[in-house]
């Protein structure tokens, strides 16, 4: 960890504090009444503001995720730093990338 | 009992270190299956769904409000820490780590409730 | 001697940097006892070889720190009725540190990381310029003057386990004298003093797990001053971006 990745990870936590409490009560809500694959996509598809708060949200938790899974090899197993950049590059990219799927699948028409 | 050579980590901002980790580690390793479950709408409809009937068992949604559990955890946990290091001290660390800890309790029962 | 209320179980660790075990000894039983009283009374009565460090003996010097009942603890001024576990004490060579022999952990690790997190005086004048004048109560001063009281006893760097976890990282006790250097209006660059401890092993790393600030005998504040380092690295880092 130096102050880069700091940084980065703080600044990721700070977006996604009000992401994160959308999203809780975005799920305490839908949950009431059982979840269908219809109801979901009835909410979001087509909705420019649903994109842009889970797209943005999909970018934040990839880079914290990313730092944090570095820090806690780092930690736990202490990998060396090469070994601990490729599984921080390789967890946040491909978790932009699965989450822009997701966020396609549900919010595009 | 002999507290044992670990006996340094039994108070309260050591576990609250300890749950942050743990949500964290838990949160990260769930959320390729998150992505890839909401995927199917584009995909697989027919997948997606049953899939969310297989979360209406009891089990599943248990396990659903613990996941609930950690992300509230990690999110109130973690705004204590981010006041911590960036505003003004407040000594009532302990303080904090508890209302931390009941406030995801809070949350992840009112999801429990509405779920059943 | 058999153990009864008179006496006590210790169980103290013996051995070198290749390793070593614990061995048991019973001890008399004071009013008045400290655990440094009782690792003297096994060197003095049970086994002359017993290797440990004291110097002050009233929590001056910072040189007695041991492990006691799992917890880094001051041994000259922990009294044996505060932690005794089951009639029991287990007493250890400083948790993070290698061992040389039974109870006297290597200092070498903690002091080159005190001076690698800007430890040494860089003065901002020469002995020809008038010192500079600081209100005792100026804001800044009183910051500084938190940690100073710092005995260098490596309870905080034992108990930390960010330290145990990671190499690098600096640790509690040389983090919280850069922070003091930093509020130092006669240090010359507090810049410097930040780019050290913002590398690999910086205040970074910290996950306030608050040990430190816990165990800390003289009950200074670490984790404290670690938050306002990390803080100031962020103000001056964003400075520099613009």
């Amino acid at each position: 960890m130096n102050i880069r990745l700091y940084m980065a990870q703080r600044l990721s936590a700070i977006i996604m504090i009000p992401l994160v409490f959308g999203h809780l009560g975005v799920m305490i809500y839908a949950i009431q009444g059982g979840l269908s694959a219809g109801e979901i996509l009835s909410r979001t598809q087509g909705s420019v503001f649903w994109f842009m708060f889970y797209g943005l949200f999909v970018i934040a938790v990839s880079v914290h995720g990313a730092i944090g899974l570095r820090t806690i090899m780092s930690e736990l197993l202490r990998w060396n730093d090469i070994a601990l950049d490729a599984i921080m590059w390789g967890f946040g990219l491909l978790s932009i990338f699965m989450g822009a799927r997701a966020v396609s699948a549900v919010t595009w028409l | 009992m002999i507290k044992g050579i670990k006996g340094h980590r039994n108070h309260p901002l050591w576990y609250a270190y300890a749950l942050h980790r743990v949500s964290g580690l838990a949160l990260v390793l769930f959320l390729p299956l998150h992505f890839y479950v909401l995927s199917l709408a584009l995909t697989q409809p027919q997948r997606l769904d049953a899939f969310l009937h297989w979360t209406e068992i009891p089990a599943v949604k248990f396990a659903e409000m613990g996941l609930v559990f950690l992300l509230s955890v990690h999110l109130l946990g973690g705004i204590r820490l981010l006041v911590l290091e960036l505003l003004p001290w407040s000594p009532r660390q302990k303080t904090w780590a508890a209302v931390a800890a009941g406030g995801a309790l809070f949350v992840s029962g009112a999801f429990l409730l509405n779920a059943v | 001697m058999a153990n009864t209320n008179d006496t006590m179980t210790v169980k103290v660790w013996r051995g070198d940097k290749n390793g070593g075990a614990y061995q048991q000894f019973v001890v008399p039983r004071q009013d008045n006892q400290t655990v440094l009283d009782v690792v003297s009374w096994i060197q003095q009565n049970q086994d002359p070889n017993l290797s440990y460090r004291f110097a002050c003996r009233v929590g001056m010097c910072g040189s007695c720190a041991m492990m006691v009942n799992g917890t880094p603890r001051w041994t000259c001024r922990t009294h044996v009725n505060k932690v005794l576990d089951a009639n029991t004490l287990v007493v250890a060579p400083l948790r993070n540190l290698p061992p040389i022999k039974d109870l006297v952990a290597d200092m070498d690790p903690f002091f080159d990381k005190w001076i690698d997190a800007g430890g040494h005086h860089d003065p901002s004048a020469s002995r020809y310029d008038a010192m500079p004048q600081i209100a005792p109560d100026d804001a800044q001063r009183a910051v500084a003057n938190e940690s100073i009281e710092c005995i260098n006893c490596a309870v905080c760097y034992a108990a930390c386990d960010t330290v145990a976890h990671n190499e690098n990282y600096l640790g509690p006790a040389a983090l919280q004298r850069a922070w003091t250097l930093y509020n130092d209006e006669k240090v010359n660059d507090t810049d410097a003093v930040l780019a050290a401890v913002s590398g690999k092993g910086g205040c970074h790393n910290c996950h306030s797990q608050g040990s430190c600030s816990l165990y800390c005998p003289n009950e200074l504040n670490p984790m404290r001053a670690i938050a306002g380092l990390k803080a100031a690295t962020i103000k001056h880092q964003l400075k520099r971006g613009r």
